[in-house]
């Protein structure tokens, strides 16, 4: 075996070669855990309140955005773009929200869950049918959709309210047993662990990379590219429905009102987090750790009382900056 | 010849082009007198398209002066080189499809007046010029593309491939217009149809391997001449194989693998029929847009065809995707690597997905057995995968293995392979061929089009002809040199008495040109 595989499989001759190869195939996640650890040290020093027991607030509020940021990754990957994933969300947490306050009980609760998971499976499926059967562009059917989902969600719920079932709140708020341990990070680990590995080995991940990177080239190596296409939004529905009943949980109500930021910083968590917004390169860990670090950093300027508006644009500018510079080792590094 | 400088209209000389180490001209040179039409010849890849670039601005050369009425010029774009009086039409219509045919002419600061009177000259007084250009069938925009060159009154017209897409009355009539061009204006003329260069053309310019090889004054029976001139000196074949036995046994009583019968798509493959057994490597020689592409998209179920029947293994079947045609086995192997590859991906990704995308179910990938497979696709093809992580990383050659790699992986039974040496150094070309070679000897079914004649007899047991989206002729590779097949591909009917004779009569005529030029010590070069 070891003979046969030499010339392919550096990472079977060696620990060391293994560790190499891990590190050049995700350097750019590793040098974002790396700005991620300068940017907890910063805001260690700037507001030196900031504790272990505030690591789990921040895993808390930043679960739906990290969900929102994993599902607009896997449309990402495969070369499209999802714009109504925050009025997804909005809906589907309005559902869940009013059907808990309508039928209490945690029994109850738990067919809830499922029966809105499905729910994102519907509206991911819808737009998945829009962008294949009409070839009308991406952006377009998934803005169009965005005010549908949201007319939805005001129907379903006119003002925010309703509730959450007790144990759906505790599933992600507090620390889990030790203080380092966020329960909303294991929530979160756990979820993206079974939709995204399983998805990643199968014959339907590699189809994903495959369309975003060469449609034809996917086209002409067997690959149903729409069939791909449509699942695509499937599964991003779905991740939606996890982030949208995230909310619920740590809110305790719905919603009606979409966050239209969730689009735009899930969009920027994608690119910074390493996928290319042409498709085809990237996973979800990088716009996991992403998130994080969009929401230390906004968490940094209020600590700091910078006027919430200087913080915006800083916000894009530090966007901007991470990317520029990314970008600029990239380069370097192919051609060496 | 004789001619001064201050005769010409056009004086092209020591022109070169290279890239990166391709040269695409070396010392190319082009001299065009008032009033003539002049033809500018080559087989692909002798530079053809590089020099017509370069005359019209779109490429920089490296060395080289061009000079136009006595001055010279420098163009750095198309503008530019119709302020200096070239224009040309080139081979894709140069319209604006969302504009229409007036605004396209307002782009272009066209006169109206002269459009129109060429645009009834050429046969098409009834266009309305407020239709889009889009809406246009692709004859009519070559015609108004015409129109709109003449109408620009340029000094010299350089027409490549002008009638490629034409219908038989239309083409009559551009070649009537070409003709008529007064002393003042003379014309460049690129066609693959020998037979309207000896209707319209004074002389003609020969280009091989990127130099000026000869110029011919076009009389009754120069055809046979200017084909030599395209061949120049009979390159001696790189290794002659001697699996004879192997050329035998296709037909032996075995029923054909694949067999075409009278396929059609709308536009150019009319009524293509041959059969191909298992075992054989059958050539595919054509010049380029004879059909050829859209026959290997059928083959590969990428189209469907408009009219014909295909049967595999006496089956007609019909594909309605790639995965159809995967799924028996019958797999297509790209000259553009950009079309079949992954560039960002793996190379074991690159090799496992037909193979796992092809199962209709989303199951699990056995990594392992993956694993095997693509190691011994790597293994068989010698792959230097060292910089396996990115596939755009690999070097041309290595590419094309990879595409020929993940299909051995799963299992082909019929490769249909799109000019798969395209670019690609010579070394790693005959590794290519020599593994061409042991799939059909292990029974693989092997359709091969390639652009290098030469290949033919390396590679191939038979070889067909296609000609005008007809399979036009059909012979045994042995004795399938060269000439033969360049004559087959421009279809001259076969006059018989080529190679021997012609080489014999022609070679003193040569002696001068050839001397001048030394064929046979430029390597072997191919326009990227």
């Amino acid at each position: 075996m070891s003979a046969m595989a030499t010339s392919m499989d550096q990472s079977r001759s060696s620990p060391i070669d293994t560790v190499r190869t891990f590190g050049r195939n995700n350097a750019w996640t590793l040098g974002l855990l790396g700005f991620l650890a300068v940017l907890l040290a910063f805001t260690k020093v700037v507001n030196p309140n900031y504790s272990l027991g505030s690591l789990s607030s921040t895993a808390t509020s930043v679960l739906p955005l990290a969900f929102a940021a994993v599902a607009q990754a896997i449309v990402v990957i495969s070369g499209g773009i999802d714009l109504s994933i925050s009025s997804q969300m909005a809906l589907t947490s309005c559902v869940a929200a009013t059907m808990m306050k309508d039928n209490p009980g945690d029994g109850m609760a738990v067919l809830i869950v499922i029966g809105v998971l499905g729910l994102g499976l519907l509206l991911g499926a819808v737009n998945g049918a829009l962008v294949v059967l009409t070839k009308v562009p991406d952006i377009v059917v998934t803005l169009s959709t965005y005010f549908v989902w949201a007319g939805f969600a005001l129907l379903v719920r006119p003002a925010p309210g309703g509730s959450a079932a007790q144990w759906l709140k505790d599933l992600v708020v507090g620390p889990a047993g030790i203080e380092l341990l966020p329960k909303a990070a294991i929530v979160l680990v756990v979820i993206v662990a079974v939709v995204w590995i399983p998805l990643s080995r199968s014959r339907l991940g590699i189809s994903l990379y495959a369309i975003g990177s060469n449609p034809l080239a996917a086209f002409r190596s067997g690959v149903p590219v729409n069939r791909t296409k449509f699942l695509s939004y499937v599964v991003t529905g779905l991740v939606a429905a996890f982030a949208g009943l995230s909310l619920t949980a740590s809110t305790g109500i719905g919603s009606p009102v979409p966050e239209p930021t969730y689009v735009l910083i899930s969009i920027g968590a994608v690119v910074l987090g390493g996928v290319s917004l042409a498709g085809g390169i990237g996973g979800v860990f990088g716009p996991l750790v992403a998130v994080v670090v969009l929401q230390l950093i906004r968490d940094d300027m209020t600590f700091m009382r910078v006027n919430p508006n200087y913080g915006l644009v800083a916000q894009g500018f530090i966007l901007i900056g991470v990317l520029m510079a990314g970008s600029f080792i990239q380069m370097r590094r192919s051609r060496a | 010849m004789t001619a001064t400088i201050t005769d010409l209209l056009l004086e092209a000389s020591d022109v070169s082009k290279t890239y990166g180490a391709v040269v695409a001209l070396a010392h190319a040179s082009l001299s065009v007198r008032p009033g003539e039409v002049h033809a500018l010849m080559g087989a692909n890849g002798a530079g053809k398209s590089t020099f017509v670039k370069i005359l019209t601005g779109a490429v920089t050369p490296d060395t080289g002066r061009i000079v136009v009425r006595g001055r010279e010029r420098s163009s750095h774009s198309p503008a530019d080189a119709r302020r200096n009086g070239i224009v040309s039409v080139y081979q894709e219509p140069a319209v604006i499809p969302d504009l229409d045919i007036r605004d396209n002419l307002r782009l272009t600061q066209t006169p109206l007046e002269p459009f129109r009177r060429w645009l009834s000259e050429l046969g098409l007084e009834k266009l309305n010029l407020s239709t889009l250009a889009r809406r246009l069938p692709l004859a009519s925009l070559r015609i108004v593309d015409l129109a709109r060159a003449l109408a620009i009154d340029p000094d010299v017209l350089l027409l490549d491939e002008i009638t490629a897409a034409l219908p038989a009355n239309l083409t009559e009539r551009v070649l009537q217009v070409v003709q008529r061009q007064g002393a003042d204006r003379s014309v460049i003329f690129i066609s693959h149809r020998l037979i309207e260069i000896a209707a319209v053309c004074n002389r003609a310019t020969v280009l091989r391997n990127g130099e000026t090889v000869g110029v011919v004054d076009v009389t009754a029976g120069s055809e046979d001449r200017m084909v030599e001139l395209m061949l120049g000196e009979v390159v001696a074949a790189l290794g002659q194989r001697e699996d004879s036995a192997a050329t035998a046994s296709y037909r032996s009583g075995q029923a054909p693998r694949v067999e075409a019968r009278e396929l059609s798509d709308d536009r150019r493959l009319r009524d293509a029929t041959f059969e191909l057994y298992p075992g054989e490597v059958l050539g595919v020689v054509a010049l380029e847009g004879q059909g050829q592409d859209e026959l290997f998209d059928i083959l590969a179920g990428a189209e469907r065809p408009a009219s014909g029947t295909l049967l595999v293994d006496s089956r007609p079947v019909s594909f309605r995707h790639p995965a159809d045609a995967i799924r028996i086995g019958m797999v297509y192997v790209a000259a553009d690597r950009a079309e079949a590859l992954l560039m960002q991906r793996s190379v074991r990704e690159n090799i496992s997905l037909p193979f796992s995308a092809r199962v209709t179910t989303w199951g699990w990938i056995d990594r392992g057995r993956e694993g095997r497979k693509v190691d011994a696709a790597v293994n068989t093809l010698q792959i230097d995968a060292r910089a396996g992580s990115e596939v755009r990383r690999l070097s041309g050659g290595n590419q094309q293995k990879v595409t020929i790699a993940r299909w051995v992986a799963s299992g082909v039974k019929t490769m249909l392979c799109f000019d798969p040496t395209r670019g690609i150094d010579i070394r790693t070309k005959n590794q290519i061929y020599v593994l061409l070679r042991e799939l059909a000897a292990a029974g693989t079914a092997i359709l091969l089009y390639t652009s290098e004649l030469k290949e033919i007899q390396l590679a191939c047991d038979r070889v067909i002809v296609i000609f005008g989206g007809r399979v036009v002729a059909e012979m045994p590779a042995a004795g399938a040199d060269e000439a033969a097949l360049l004559r087959a591909a421009h279809n001259l009917k076969p006059g018989a008495e080529l190679p021997e004779e012609i080489v014999a009569a022609t070679s003193v005529e040569l002696a001068p040109v050839e001397s001048a030029v030394d064929p046979g010590s430029a390597p072997s070069s191919r326009e990227p």
